[in-house]
């Protein structure tokens, strides 16, 4: 399922590269109230056969788009001219008339079995294109990966941050009742695309964790009988368990970004702290040894710092301490308690649940505990994760009640667009992949 | 599980040696069924085997409750655990596995820590009672195993629990 998709700069097309600056750009930090309107008419088919992938590619290209919240599509009945031929020259007035603010436009090629698309980013007020013209090439299969593809390039110039489209989610699938959910990972593209079922049902599964490379997944499992952490190959979806110490139970793993380091929960004699384990060698390190729960590490970006919960205080707080353990620093002070503490890519936000006066939060925070805000609310809201570009927290919202079900969701970091991420059956436990290469 | 409680409010009273009387509370517990089944009838008419699992969970009682957020053992679970730790002693042959759990008002992974110390806090207490901590294995299910799955306090309560699960043989980790 791996695929490399090259990344060339179309030679064919000799466009010149535009000095950035120009009168497109969304400021996301700024919060944007006023969607841009953009057009992506379809995709010119080089040949006939390829006219509906590449129709199906305009469309992942422009569900993208419009799912940030930040862009608006110009419905293709408002059109005055048609692209049908990718290397004529753009009719930018006609576009200005029906208010597209960005142009998007296309070409896709089917050799055998290689895709081949080629699009241009257009500012349409600056009657010119944005950027240069790319190419992407893959297999025909991962058709969709080439428009998160060519989306994430159109999301990066207008905002100035990285993409996050073509991305993946391993998350845990469930279906049965309350009493009895069965529950098994699954894995997925960012939208809910291309589900994959990556063990089956048969035990427990909890708090899936990509590497930072993606290409493997941390998780929990009671298929010993015991909460255990295990390592899953993506591609070949085979799964071992990590060596943690005899009649000791572990989980809420996570890769520190070194790839190699795992840190994680440890519950010996009722007693739960951290402990890192160093899948080359072997060697275990115990971080804490508080009488307390501290459960939940996630590292800084650098790999420098960790934050985690405990309720050495009384109640579930949020800390952060160096990564080889030492003094921690409560940085969450706010009403209530506060758990699954998630250190942004960026590194400049702390993601957390919430849990205050019988309500559920997913809300983010400085590094330092300031500037807390709360993004949504709900019965209950839990276990944020961060998109590849640090600006979208997908999470766990489940129903109240005997039929009550969990579902994933997705709000963007000023609070905005919260939106259901379409899954087959209730889902959980969501956590993003890093951009795929 | 009220009856379980209730049945063994009655043992407490009557000291541990009546707790273990199968024809007491074995029949006892069975009979109540008997008269709330009404027509249909004829069901658990049968005494517990004193020494079997189903005994211990029906007329001992297999499970203590806590508060929300908590691992204390209360007076009501202390003497449910008076009464396990006494058949225990009487059924040397078993092991048992100490399930902790949690409702579902909380993060996942604190659950899981918050199961275990209240699994641990059932154990401890019954090594406390002259139970080898060899026969003695807690483990904890977090939110993930409810009994009750309405989401309000009268099914929180019954799923703050801790159970004990007995077996006859060795624990398997």
């Amino acid at each position: 399922m791996i695929r490399i998709l090259s990344v060339l700069l179309a030679c064919c097309l000799a466009l010149p590269v535009l000095a950035q600056g120009g009168p497109l750009r969304i400021e996301i930090t700024e919060g944007v109230i006023e969607p841009v309107p953009f057009a992506a008419p379809a995709f010119v088919p080089e040949t006939p056969q390829a006219a509906e992938v590449a129709r199906q590619i305009t469309e992942v290209v422009a569900a993208d788009l419009t799912g940030t919240g930040l862009f608006r599509r110009i419905g293709p009945d408002a059109f005055i001219s048609q692209v049908s031929d990718f290397n004529a020259p753009v009719a930018y007035p006609d576009w200005r008339a029906v208010n597209a603010q960005a142009l998007v436009t296309g070409e896709v090629a089917v050799q055998g079995s290689a895709l081949i698309v080629r699009f241009r980013l257009h500012d349409v007020f600056a009657g010119q294109e944005m950027g240069s013209g790319l190419q992407f090439q893959g297999t025909v299969e991962s058709w969709r990966r080439m428009g998160h593809k060519v989306a994430d390039v159109v999301y990066s110039r207008i905002t100035g941050e990285g993409g996050y489209f073509d991305s993946r989610v391993v998350y845990v699938s469930e279906t049965g009742p309350k009493d009895n959910r069965q529950k098994r990972l699954a894995i997925m593209d960012y939208d809910g695309a291309n589900t994959q079922f990556l063990t089956d049902s048969s035990a427990i599964v909890l708090a899936p964790r990509f590497a930072p490379s993606g290409d493997r997944v941390l998780y929990t499992s009671y298929s010993s009988g015991r909460p255990r952490i295990y390592l899953l190959d993506v591609a070949s979806v085979s799964t071992r368990a990590l060596d943690t110490e005899a009649g000791s139970m572990s989980f809420a793993p996570r890769f520190a970004p070194d790839g190699r380091t795992v840190i994680f929960s440890q519950t010996q004699d009722g007693n739960t702290d951290l402990f890192t384990l160093d899948l080359t060698t072997g060697t275990r390190q115990r971080l804490t040894s508080a009488p307390s729960i501290e459960t939940a590490p996630s590292y800084s970006p650098d790999g420098a710092q960790i934050v985690f919960e405990s309720d050495r205080s009384g109640s579930q707080q949020l800390y952060v301490m160096p990564a080889t353990g030492g003094e921690a620093t409560r940085i969450s002070f706010g009403q209530g308690r506060y758990g699954t503490p998630v250190w942004s890519p960026r590194g400049d936000y702390i993601a957390f649940t919430k849990q205050n006066t019988g309500r559920f939060h997913i809300g983010v925070m400085r590094t330092d505990g300031s500037e807390e805000r709360l993004l949504t609310a709900s019965f209950l809201d839990e276990g944020p994760t961060w998109s590849p570009n640090g600006r979208v927290i997908m999470f766990t919202r489940e129903t109240r009640g005997a039929s009550g079900e969990a579902n994933l969701y997705s709000v963007d970091i000023s609070g905005r667009n919260l939106q259901r991420i379409p899954t087959t059956g209730g889902a959980s436990d969501p956590a993003w992949s890093p951009l795929q290469n | 599980m009220k009856k379980s409680i209730t049945a063994f409010a009655l043992c407490a009273a009557l000291g541990a040696a009546g707790c273990t009387n199968p024809d007491r509370f074995a029949a006892g517990g069975a009979g109540a069924g008997g008269l709330g089944a009404g027509a249909d009838g004829g069901i658990g008419t049968s005494v517990l085997d004193p020494s079997s699992p189903a005994y211990f969970q029906q007329a001992v009682g297999d499970r203590v409750l806590f508060a929300v957020d908590q691992s204390t053992l209360n007076d009501a679970a202390r003497a449910v655990l008076d009464g396990q730790a006494a058949w225990l002693i009487s059924n040397p042959e078993f092991t048992a596995v100490i399930e902790g759990h949690a409702d579902e008002q909380g993060t996942r992974d604190y659950n899981l820590a918050l199961g275990a110390r209240r699994a641990n806090a059932v154990r401890e207490y019954l090594v406390s009672r002259g139970i080898a901590g060899h026969r003695l294995e807690s483990l904890t299910f977090g939110k993930e195993r409810p009994i009750a799955v309405c989401s309000d306090e009268t099914c929180y309560t019954q799923n703050r629990r801790a159970v004990t699960v007995v077996a006859a043989g060795g624990l398997t980790s």
